[in-house]
């Protein structure tokens, strides 16, 4: 076991390379060029070299290369061309709200979706079951950007009841409101965002979930289990739950770089101050340093997520097992 | 009539016209339609029949694991130890599943839990019906799969099944039904998915147990081989029903019934050189299309008008034997 996770995190290494190289070469192929963006718009050509060479944009793409990602290994991913500030400043002045936003729908959507998919499983067929049924459907089918506006239209401009954008009030804080005052300040502001987001994965874990359960009901072992004498509540809780989400937990795996990476339509359409909308703005700005830096620390979230998805099957299924 | 005099106190298990029927989207599937049996403490009935013939439904029926829906139990009685089990209700019937009355199934690959070892799910047994702890369930575990012939029971306990192979897995099954010494075992095809080598094993291994521990056992098989092997008294099922009944013996030597002289002849056996096995004539009719008059009249060799009309009844012979037919065999393979 130990040999296979030194092996998998060993094969990380050429798999990262190769990602940064690919990630440092498209965004130099892409047009745009971040010299015309750090000069004056009436800039002479020697002026615009001289830029160049500051930045160390004239050197050959290699020697670019070699150092950005020498820089990269010491955890520093240079500076934003707009505003001059450290990149790694810029992500962790943004990194809390992604977190917050999404661990929470996180939270939300296993919390809702597995008793969810047991339940309708449990209960084929029912009405509770079709509405299910209906309600993951239209879950996936919607678009989550239309959603976010027709909630914004509805509930925000229309009747005006929940703020529509932001995080919190100005000035509502613990000191001048009180703990449960700022609580429910910023509970507002989050449940627009959270139920956009989460409705979707919501939707289809709870279906992954409902036929996960309806395929672990009809084994043997459940009919085993009956057959004991246990009572039905051990019998589904113990016996069909736990086989039933050995799938599911392995997801969890995959949420890695999902919390981190925020969800830039949406944090754009909140103005939530997340990862999602810094990486927004800095493809529209041609701000390359902070895009490279959330490309690679999202590939390598997907790298580690990928790798703990293996981890926790064999943590959870005792029928599998690395050598 | 010395018979009749016995029937009312020395039956473990008696099963009275059991009507199970199923409510699919196709229709109304009486899966098993008036079975009776009767099982004496510590003796061995096998009751045998084709695929679909209703043999584990009535198993499950006992047991009341026929879920609704689809199943549901709609007429006649089980009487278990005297007591009507389908008048309990599902806390009582809990308290007797896999206590006094425990099963096995034919599948011993998919029918244990892949994610707890064998130690805890024999042991849960004893938790739950005999109030155990989790340490006494475990060591009374081992002692379980000791006497059930598992080498180095101490460190198998602690494997899960996918560490085991088919035989050692229904040992497992076998192990966990005898946690509570149930007065009665039933068998679903217990041999059904082992090789012949291991089948030998397992069979020795339940003739064992019904010496040492003095379990009824019920089995339910389609290998008439098996049931030879095993039986005291055999009962054969057709279409949801019992068409004939008697001693081991009977049954193979002097069968009355034509499906069961017909099941007898298409068996292969060893030492006799035939050209080619006998074959019963047509297919088990779909449950739902049934032949009116006796079930079987479409296959049989001897059927006559009446049989289109009438259904027989399931009439004493000789002895304990009872057959259900019009025309039944003088048990040396001729009409009467």
């Amino acid at each position: 076991m130990l040999n296979y996770v030194v092996r998998r995190l060993l094969q990380m290494i050429p798999l990262l390379i190769g990602i940064s190289i690919i990630n440092f070469t498209i965004m130099h192929l892409a047009p745009g060029d971040p010299v015309l963006l750090l000069s004056e718009r009436n800039a002479t050509p020697e002026e615009l070299a001289r830029i160049r060479a500051l930045y160390g944009l004239d050197e050959p793409i290699h020697v670019q290369y070699v150092k950005w990602l020498g820089h990269v290994l010491k955890g520093d991913f240079g500076r934003s061309f707009v505003d001059g500030r450290p990149v790694m400043d810029h992500i962790l002045e943004r990194l809390p709200y992604t977190l917050y936003l999404n661990f929470i729908v996180m939270i939300i959507i296993y919390l809702v979706a597995i008793p969810v998919g047991v339940i309708s499983a449990l209960r084929q067929y029912s009405k509770f079951d079709h509405a299910v049924t209906f309600f993951t459907f239209l879950g996936q089918a919607l678009p989550s950007f239309w959603f976010a506006l027709l909630l914004i239209y509805a509930v925000g401009i229309k009747s005006n009841w929940l703020p529509i954008a932001g995080v919190a009030t100005i000035g509502v804080n613990v000191k001048t409101s009180g703990l449960w005052a700022t609580i429910l300040d910023r509970a507002k502001y989050l449940i627009l965002p959270v139920t956009v987001v989460s409705l979707g994965s919501m939707a289809g874990i709870a279906r992954y979930m409902r036929s996960s359960m309806l395929e672990v009901i009809r084994q043997d072992y459940v009919r085993t289990a009956r057959a004991k004498g246990l009572p039905e509540k051990a019998v589904i809780i113990k016996h069909a739950l736990r086989n039933a989400l050995l799938p599911i937990v392995t997801l969890l795996g995959f949420e890695l770089p999902a919390l981190f990476s925020g969800t830039a339509i949406i944090e754009t359409i909140f103005s939530w101050p997340g990862l999602g909308l810094l990486s927004m703005r800095a493809i529209f700005q041609r701000d390359y340093q902070i895009v490279m830096a959330m490309n690679m620390i999202g590939a390598t979230l997907m790298v580690l997520g990928n790798f703990l998805a293996d981890i926790l099957y064999v943590i959870v299924d005792p029928r599998i097992k690395y050598s | 009539m010395q018979q009749k005099a016995l029937k009312d106190f020395s039956y473990l298990l008696e099963v009275k016209d059991l009507k199970t029927t199923f409510y699919t989207s196709d229709g109304r599937i009486p899966a098993v339609d008036g079975v009776s049996l009767t099982v004496k403490p510590g003796e061995t009935l096998g009751v045998v029949g084709e695929s679909g013939c209703g043999k584990s439904v009535t198993a499950l029926s006992i047991m009341g694991l026929i879920s609704y829906p689809p199943g549901r139990i709609e007429g006649g009685q089980i009487l278990f130890e005297g007591e009507d089990l389908l008048k309990k209700s599902p806390e009582e019937m809990r308290a007797i599943r896999g206590n006094r009355i425990a099963m096995i199934f034919q599948e011993p690959m998919t029918s244990l839990n892949p994610v707890y070892t064998v130690g805890d799910q024999i042991g849960e047994v004893l938790q739950f019906h005999k109030g155990y702890t989790k340490v006494q369930a475990q060591e009374k575990a081992v002692e379980l799969l000791r006497s059930v012939g598992i080498p180095e029971a101490e460190k198998r306990v602690k494997q899960y099944p996918h560490e085991m192979s088919g035989g050692m897995r229904q040992r497992v099954m076998i192990a966990m039904a005898l946690a509570c010494d149930p007065k009665l075992l039933i068998a679903d095809e217990p041999t059904t998915a082992l090789d012949v080598t291991i089948q030998a094993q397992i069979l020795e291994l339940m003739k064992d147990i019904k010496e040492r521990f003095g379990t009824a056992i019920m089995l339910i098989t389609h290998d008439l081989g098996v049931v030879a092997e095993m039986a005291d008294r055999v009962s054969v099922m057709y279409l949801g029903r019992v068409v004939e009944e008697g001693t081991a013996s009977d049954i193979f030597h002097h069968p009355r019934h034509p499906y069961t002289h017909g099941l007898l002849r298409s068996t292969p056996r060893l030492g006799q050189v035939v050209a080619r096995l006998h074959v019963i004539p047509g297919v088990v009719p779909n449950p739902m299309f049934m032949p009116t008059g006796c079930k079987f009249n479409n296959r049989c060799e001897y059927a006559t008008e009446k049989c289109r009309q009438e259904e027989p009844q399931l009439a004493t012979v000789d002895g304990i034997h009872s057959v259900r037919c019009f025309h039944p065999l003088d048990g040396e393979g001729q009409v009467i």
